[in-house]
């Protein structure tokens, strides 16, 4: 029955097939999506209202609040990463999958981050303008938020599948994942800072960039292993 | 096994030759003990019927065969080598009929299969003809939310129907189906049988079958 010739589909068929999965799951349910971006539009557009709108202060803490608004978001949608494939049974049939784990597990993260950091990045220009933020500093900001969301999306991915069991997880979750995400807050926040001051910012671009890749290429085994951990 | 100074007996000899074997198979969750020094072989054309109440460990050592638990004792193998060392191949053999469909609830039948079809090798079947085998060949358009349970149970047989692989993991496969629905399992799994395909089943019923069974009750 078994034809020993024929082979089991590429690796890239299975990274695409997965994306392209939740790609399609987060079209036909969009709430998941706009959860996190409309959380990430409310804190932006409150704080203004709870400090008082005098320039000054604006264009000083504009930086900071839209990185940690983009932080908690993107913590938000973590949950829902492996969430519902834990509960429907999909999770399982991914571990018994001849594809590699970790090429599946990136799948999902590119997927995960399509869905809740791009759509961050393309909005977080109109947010920056109420803080008064020139548009070569907005440049920098959404170039810090592409490679720092890119990297919380990964770094979350290692956390969601250590805690996919469990209910209610979310504070787990963050408590696992922010000691790792730091970094990514203090270099994003403070390069766009720097930026604004008409400082030198690029290292700060450099670092997030090298954080980026670090975590685009151990993250994946990571996840795969705790994904078999914690489906044990 | 070990090396030793002994020759192997029999019943070692033909675990190891067998396709699928596991020698002394011990697993502890918790503080229970779910089965302990538990053995099987598993040939072409044969199918291992795993018997017993409701929660004594049927579900757990499939979880095992398919190498996503780790046993306290004993290895599972497939071919004479360890499953654990050769995962990925090894679950390129295999398909798996669990409790839960893994079947995405927002996604209409063509897409969960889509989807299937871009991890596994498929077989040369039909997908059409597999359809109307199992009665869901007017569902392919819906959302599977949309169907009944033993629909959507009959969608992830067409999964299985369309995987080439030799071997089937079935956890309680008659679970949500009506008569005719658990004849027709019944017919598939003679079929693939007699393809020289091998088949694992957890079941709670009597299964009548023109086959080699290897029965393990557990207690």
């Amino acid at each position: 029955m078994t034809d020993a010739h024929k082979e089991q589909p590429s690796i890239f068929s299975g990274l695409a097939a997965t994306a392209r999965r939740d790609l399609l799951l987060a079209w036909k349910r969009p709430g998941d999506v706009l959860n996190p971006l409309f959380f990430f539009a409310m804190v932006c557009t409150l704080f203004p209202l709870a400090v008082g709108p005098s320039a000054e202060q604006l264009e000083f803490s504009g930086p900071g609040v839209l990185w940690v608004a983009a932080l908690l978001a993107t913590l938000l949608s973590l949950n829902s990463l492996f969430g519902s494939d834990f509960e429907d049974g999909s999770l399982d049939q991914l571990l018994v999958s001849p594809q590699p784990l970790p090429v599946l597990a990136l799948g999902k993260t590119a997927a995960h981050w399509l869905t809740s950091g791009l759509p961050l990045v393309l909005v977080s220009p109109i947010l920056a303008i109420t803080y008064r933020m020139p548009m070569s500093v907005v440049g920098v900001m959404m170039l810090t938020l592409t490679l720092g969301t890119i990297t919380l999306s990964l770094l979350g991915s290692i956390g969601a599948a250590l805690t996919v069991g469990l209910h209610r997880g979310t504070a787990l979750l963050s408590l696992l994942i922010l000691p790792l995400a730091m970094p990514v807050l203090l270099l994003g926040a403070n390069t766009v800072s720097l930026a604004a001051g008409n400082d030198v910012y690029t290292t700060g671009i450099w670092a997030l960039g090298a954080y980026a890749i670090a975590s685009l290429s151990l993250a994946p085994y990571a996840t795969a292993a705790a994904l078999r951990i914690s489906n044990e | 096994m070990c090396p030793r100074n002994s020759l192997p007996s029999a019943t070692e000899c033909k675990l190891l030759t067998a396709k699928l074997s596991a020698a002394n198979l011990t697993l502890i969750r918790g503080e229970r003990c779910l089965f302990e020094g538990l053995d099987f072989a598993l040939d072409n054309g044969g199918l291992l019927l795993l018997e017993g109440r409701n929660g004594c460990g049927k579900t757990s050592l499939m979880r095992a065969i398919a190498g996503m638990l780790s046993l306290e004792t004993g290895e599972i193998h497939w071919n004479g080598v360890p499953v654990l060392q050769q995962r990925q191949t090894f679950h390129g053999e295999l398909v798996w009929l669990a409790h839960r469909t893994g079947l995405k609830w927002d996604l209409t039948m063509v897409e969960n299969l889509k989807f299937e079809r871009s991890l596994r090798r498929q077989s040369d079947r039909d997908p059409e003809e597999v359809y109307a085998k199992l009665g869901i060949e007017r569902l392919k358009r819906l959302p599977l939310r949309s169907l009944s349970a033993g629909q959507q149970r009959r969608v992830a047989l067409a999964r299985m129907l369309l995987a080439d692989v030799p071997l089937w993991l079935m956890d309680e496969p008659f679970t949500n189906l009506d008569r005719e629905g658990r004849k027709l399992v019944m017919e598939l799994v003679e079929d693939h049988l007699g393809a020289d395909g091998m088949c694992v089943m957890a079941a709670h019923q009597d299964v009548e079958i023109d086959a080699p069974v290897t029965k393990i009750r557990m207690q």
